[in-house]
């Protein structure tokens, strides 16, 4: 019989932290400046620089930290990891290795039926490095040093997951967590959430821990399911044809769906950590940590409870608007402007997620006013639209953030009370379809349908399809 | 003096380094390491049974700064240190990462 095999999996999660400026200087973090703009002696490691630690980001670390279940260190401190390369000017990261901010934590996640505990071995605090641009044609590389010194915090699990459906829960209940606590945006896409997989298989049933690899450059969720699929693949194979696997690096190409080894360096990883001498120890007190406790925000569980006494929305619904903190803040917003929390809920439920999935977008990727669907909500309510040019105007909203109002106007979407042209339309369309008018009248209800059809092409969407109805019922009887 | 070094240590802490050292001066770095070493063991002296690993050498801790951008451009201060730029990014040869 064929061997049967368990993946293994531990997670090391680098998140971008949500502060003003760097880590250790007054440089902004702001993304997408012109390369080098956001850089000064400290981030670019000159000598004689003195960094110093930015409160913020002890206490959003701090704050992860909590809401992870994790103890949070009194004292910690940071310590310089050296390494040769050209993303770091100063030849070495500034990172925690023998006091981190945060230990033995976990985070609950579900995944199919079950519930499940991923422990957290430790969480510090670093800075990202620069970034490199690799030319194909002159064989250089370009270097912007605007990310370096960006604080991060890297969250280390314990090698408690075994399948990438874990793996997945595991990320989307983390990043949830983060945006909640509004200490990262946790983009995956756009670096502000990275993760490396270490992964190892072993025989089902057994309890020592296989050789494991660690994969990089995973930037989505399905990179992440696919990396996990083809490397587990990868090692059974290995294991099966009497070869070790080899503990390194490697590198996910997503588009051919396989990983490389990245280039073994000799010295391995010997980075001689060393106590940072530039910065002094960070003691948290009692007080402190209160104060931070204090100041967490509203999380999804009580966001949960208020929404069901405020709004009296199922808790279906949300379910689906809390499980994004960016759809959730809409949510709030659309329903504070308009006062109809239930139709914001709608809108957001069935149109906007209809429009993400075509699209291909997350709830994160939602960039309309909320102030415009208010004003949507609003003039269907009044009878301004009706509810199927209410849609179309929607979509225009959803990709162009256009003001309703404004729009409604332009294009003439107005519905015309003007009762006796409405008859003129319908007497028309009645003479013209006598099948389903005789169809109606020998009680076929459902031939009724078509005439209305009829007349709201007639009118171009313009007419209350409630009030088409009436009128033809009135007219036909 | 004792004979710590080995030449696999030279050759190992050479490479973290960077550094393509010759016959003669590996045993120069050698010496130097050793003495450095022995420099060191007059510490192991002193009894630090119970004294916590001192990790700064001021009694401080604590100092932080607010999270306010302070720093404007600095990209001419910046790329003032570079051999070779590309228009606004230091050009370097090319690494694979």
């Amino acid at each position: 019989m064929a061997k049967q095999y368990e993946t293994v999996i531990g997670l090391e999660v680098h998140v971008e932290l949500a502060a003003k400026t760097k880590i250790f200087c007054g440089c902004s973090t702001k993304f997408g400046g012109a390369p080098n703009t956001h850089t000064c002696p400290v981030c670019t490691g000159m000598p004689g620089s003195l960094p110093v630690l930015n409160r913020q980001v002890v206490e959003y670390a701090a704050a992860i930290g909590l809401a992870a279940n994790c103890e949070i260190a009194r004292v910690c401190k940071f310590d310089r990891k050296n390494y040769f390369y050209p993303d770091n000017p100063q030849n070495y990261q500034i990172s925690q290795l023998y006091l981190p901010i945060a230990r033995n934590g976990y985070i609950e996640i579900e995944c199919g039926n079950t519930r499940k505990k991923v422990r957290i071995h430790e969480m510090h605090m670093e800075e990202d490095a620069g970034k490199l641009v690799h030319d194909e044609w002159d064989d250089t590389s370009l270097v912007d040093y605007n990310r370096s010194g960006v604080p991060l915090v890297e969250i280390v699990s314990e090698p408690d997951m075994r399948s990438a459906d874990e793996v997945i829960a595991y990320l989307e209940k983390l990043r949830l967590i983060i945006q909640y606590l509004g200490a990262s945006d946790c983009k995956l896409q756009e670096g502000s959430m990275r993760a490396d997989v270490n992964l190892s298989v072993r025989e089902t049933g057994s309890t020592e821990l296989g050789t494991r690899t660690e994969m990089k450059n995973l930037n989505s969720f399905k990179a992440i399911s696919r990396a996990i699929e083809g490397e587990r693949r990868r090692q059974i194979e290995l294991l099966e044809e009497g070869k070790k696997v080899v503990q390194e690096t490697r590198r996910w190409d997503d588009n051919k769906e396989v990983s490389h080894a990245m280039r073994s360096k000799e010295d391995a990883k010997d980075y001689r950590y060393f106590p940072e001498p530039d910065l002094v120890p960070i003691v948290i007190s009692d007080e402190w940590l209160a104060k931070i406790k204090a100041r967490q925000p509203e999380l999804r569980t009580e966001k949960l409870e208020r929404y069901k006494k405020e709004f009296d929305i199922p808790r279906y619904d949300a379910e689906i608007i809390t499980g994004s903190k960016h759809m959730a803040d809409i949510f709030e917003a659309v329903a504070a402007v308009c006062g109809k929390p239930k139709k914001a809920a709608n809108w957001l439920i069935v149109e906007t997620l209809r429009l993400l999935k075509e699209r291909g977008q997350e709830p994160e990727d939602i960039c309309f006013d909320p102030e415009n669907l208010a004003k949507l909500i609003a003039m269907t309510e009044a009878g301004v639209i009706n509810s199927s040019v209410a849609k179309e105007v929607f979509e225009k909203i959803f990709d162009e953030n256009v003001d309703p109002e404004k729009y409604v106007e332009e294009q003439g979407l107005k519905i015309e009370n003007d009762e006796g042209a409405l008859e003129e339309v319908l007497a028309k369309v009645i003479a013209e379809n006598p099948q389903a008018v005789s169809d109606y009248k020998g009680g076929k209800k459902k031939a009724l349908g078509a005439l209305v059809g009829q007349t709201m092409k007639a009118v171009k969407g313009k007419a209350d399809p409630g009030t088409v109805n009436r009128k033809l019922k009135e007219m036909l009887s | 003096m004792a004979d710590r070094i080995s030449d696999e240590t030279i050759e190992y802490v050479g490479i973290l380094a960077k550094l393509e050292l010759s016959e003669s001066e590996k045993e120069a770095a050698k010496l130097d390491m050793e003495r450095m070493l022995d420099y060191i063991d007059t510490l192991n002296e002193l009894d630090t049974e119970g004294t916590e690993p001192m990790s700064h050498v001021f009694a401080v801790n604590n100092v932080f700064r607010e999270d306010v951008v302070t720093n404007g451009d600095g990209s001419r201060e910046t790329l003032a240190n570079a051999p070779v730029r590309s228009e606004q990014s230091f050009k370097v040869p090319k690494t694979i990462g």
